[in-house]
């Protein structure tokens, strides 16, 4: 594969003593579509939320299109506290908070649905496409920038179009079935003109026709957006399905890594998460 | 029905009902004594409708529950008279401690003093945002209620005296202008508001309402877009503590005290948290009521020569307190909701044929 778009290095977060992610370390490349799981609690959605922001990491860096985004070191009396490795090859602190991450090009969903509920399907995708927004508070409230604003609701309607929501683009967003919730959510993320988009969990509370779609829906996204997608996901034939490479964490440390039939196949994977998902 | 046709018509009935209020504003001041209850209440209801729809933009667009609207109408109010008490008449105003040497000479206009009584009170809210900013929901309400109180002592204290003339507050503010006024500053103050919550950044105001670790996620910079909340709902605070400052003519530290807050919360909770249009018709509800319609409980009075219970002064407060427990335990939503006034209700009746009932917000009063 080409091009690495995220490159997560050593990551470890630690709240007080406990260590929620140790160490993890994992590439994603360009146009791949590459799957984070393992058992519940093992660290997933804290590693998803380093990557975009929501806490700065206790040690470790992370690189976006070979650029450091973010980067610390176990400083105060998390210094003494800590229980991973690597300490002291990170020396730099870079935190930035999530809307600088998202206005890099990495855009999230969230694992329990996140709309901007009492809004419409179309206000929530044009909030989404405001941080790209060049006119400022006064020229935007003076109608000024009108064509801006005109630009960006073409845009917001023309992605509406695209992803199958151009029908309910008035509807309120809490008003709509948990599945299309769904794909309002992506079609959020997808606003913020990504190059990375993560998915926590997209088929949770889906039904398997859903799981179905979805997994057509997030086939097409990337073909058609030129996306790179990394995703948490327990739904096994979805993962299996769709993905190019799968990591495998447990207890915050990563297991396995491969592809998808690599992974099947892995006794550590199936001791630790498959074999008790055999219902699936 | 079309869509564009529905917002020609929107537009249409908008500018009847605009004026049509116009004409009302005429007659009442044509036709009606200078001492006439109505006058007032409408005057009072434009000022109030102002500073309720500036505390809406804040707690119920931006989701940040603010009691300090007081403390700014306060920065405003003595901005404003201060600047435009006419020089002639400060001796009498500063009879005890003088004025301090600066100010002698400096006089503004009243437009100028609106503004700069604005502009001060946004000032205050830059550099208190930051720090209280950065605290969520209770802490942020307690925080901005300590900030109003503080205003309201450094205005009354001794230090001051030259300047704010100390406790005994200052007079000879001047009038409105005209019966027209209040109406027009208002009017002008509320179209902005709205202008900017239909704006990008009003939405995103609404998004960080809906949910905070959502919008960030989205791109949007939660302590700018706070800020630039807080600052423009100071602003407009401000410009609505001048008028009130107009209005009363006189003004010290206690008209500015934790009660008015409160009286604005009560017009923005009944209106409706997140309705602009909400706010503005509760704000003349409440200001009738108070002012007007209710008066009659505060006078003891008989009924042939059974003496009616409980009227006396003071009694209009109950009743008010009872009215705004039922609204809070029963009515959640107050008169609107977070819906805006529009005239879909009509349209939809012309058309029957056409369900959709989009979203067309009329946004002044």
């Amino acid at each position: 594969m080409s091009n690495t778009v995220l490159s997560v290095q050593d990551v470890t977060m630690q709240f007080g003593g406990v260590v929620a992610v140790n160490n993890l370390s994992l590439e994603v490349h360009e146009g791949e579509i590459v799957s984070l799981i393992g058992p519940n609690g093992a660290g997933k959605t804290t590693a998803f939320n380093v990557i975009t922001g929501v806490y700065a990491p206790t040690n470790g860096a992370v690189d976006f299109h070979g650029k450091q985004i973010i980067c610390n070191h176990p400083k105060g009396k998390m210094d003494k506290l800590y229980a991973g490795e690597n300490k002291g090859k990170y020396k730099k602190t870079l935190e930035p908070t999530p809307d600088k991450i998202t206005k890099l090009g990495i855009a999230r969903t969230f694992q329990n649905i996140r709309l901007f509920k009492e809004l419409t399907v179309l206000e929530n995708v044009l909030i989404a496409k405001h941080m790209r927004m060049k006119a400022n508070i006064f020229t935007d409230t003076f109608l000024l920038s009108w064509k801006e604003e005109k630009q960006m609701k073409e845009d917001a309607l023309e992605l509406l179009r695209i992803l199958d929501l151009y029908d309910v683009r008035n509807e309120i967003a809490s008003s709509l079935p948990y599945g299309k919730q769904r794909h309002l959510e992506i079609a959020r993320a997808l606003a913020t003109d990504p190059s990375l988009l993560l998915l926590d969990e997209p088929a949770a509370g889906l039904n398997p026709q859903e799981t179905d779609e979805l997994t057509a829906f997030i086939k097409r996204v990337r073909d058609q957006f030129h996306l790179t997608v990394f995703m948490i996901e327990h739904h096994m034939n979805l993962v299996m399905d769709i993905s190019d490479r799968i990591y495998v964490i447990d207890f915050g440390k990563l297991i396995a890594s491969g592809t998808p039939n690599e992974i099947q196949n892995n006794q550590k994977v199936i001791d630790a998460y498959l074999g008790v998902a055999e219902d699936d | 029905m079309t869509e564009k046709k529905k917002s020609q018509l929107s537009i249409l009935f908008s500018v009847i009902a605009l004026i049509g209020i116009a004409i009302v504003l005429f007659c009442v001041n044509r036709f009606t004594p200078p001492t006439f209850m109505l006058r007032t209440v409408l005057q009072l209801g434009a000022i109030y409708a102002l500073v309720a729809v500036s505390m809406n933009l804040l707690n119920g667009f931006t989701g940040l529950f603010s009691l300090g609207q007081a403390g700014f109408m306060a920065v405003g109010a003595y901005t404003f008279a201060i600047f435009t008490i006419p020089v002639s008449s400060r001796p009498g105003v500063y009879y005890l401690y003088g004025v301090a040497d600066w100010l002698k000479n400096i006089h503004l206009p009243i437009l100028a003093g609106l503004l700069a009584a604005g502009l001060v009170a946004a000032v205050l809210a830059a550099l208190i945002g930051a720090p209280v900013l950065r605290l969520k929901s209770d802490y942020f309400a307690i925080a901005t209620l300590g900030f109003a109180e503080i205003v309201r002592i450094i205005v009354g204290s001794t230090p001051m005296n030259r300047v704010t003339n100390g406790s005994l507050g200052l007079k000879m503010i001047p009038k409105f202008p005209n019966f027209y006024f209040p109406f027009l500053i208002s009017g002008i103050c509320i179209l902005i508001i709205a202008l900017l919550l239909r704006s990008s950044y009003g939405r995103a105001f609404k998004a960080i309402r809906e949910d905070e670790i959502a919008a960030e996620a989205m791109g949007i910079n939660l302590a700018k877009h706070k800020q630039m909340s807080f600052i423009i709902s100071s602003f407009f605070a401000g410009i609505g503590g001048a008028l009130m400052g107009m209005f009363l003519g006189a003004i010290t530290s206690t008209t500015f005290n934790i009660t008015l807050t409160y009286n604005i919360l009560l017009i923005v909770v009944i209106g409706g948290m997140g309705s602009m249009t909400g706010s503005i018709i509760s704000a003349f509800l409440v200001i009738a009521a108070r002012e007007w319609w209710l008066r009659f409980l505060d006078q003891s009075t008989y009924i042939g020569s059974f003496h009616v219970p409980l009227l006396k002064t003071g009694f209009r407060m109950v009743v008010f307190s009872i009215i705004l427990m039922i609204v809070v335990l029963f009515f959640r939503k107050g008169i609107m909701g977070m819906k805006e006034f529009n005239w879909n209700f009509i349209l939809n009746r012309l058309d029957k044929k056409d369900p959709a009932a989009s979203a067309g917000g009329e946004g002044n009063e």
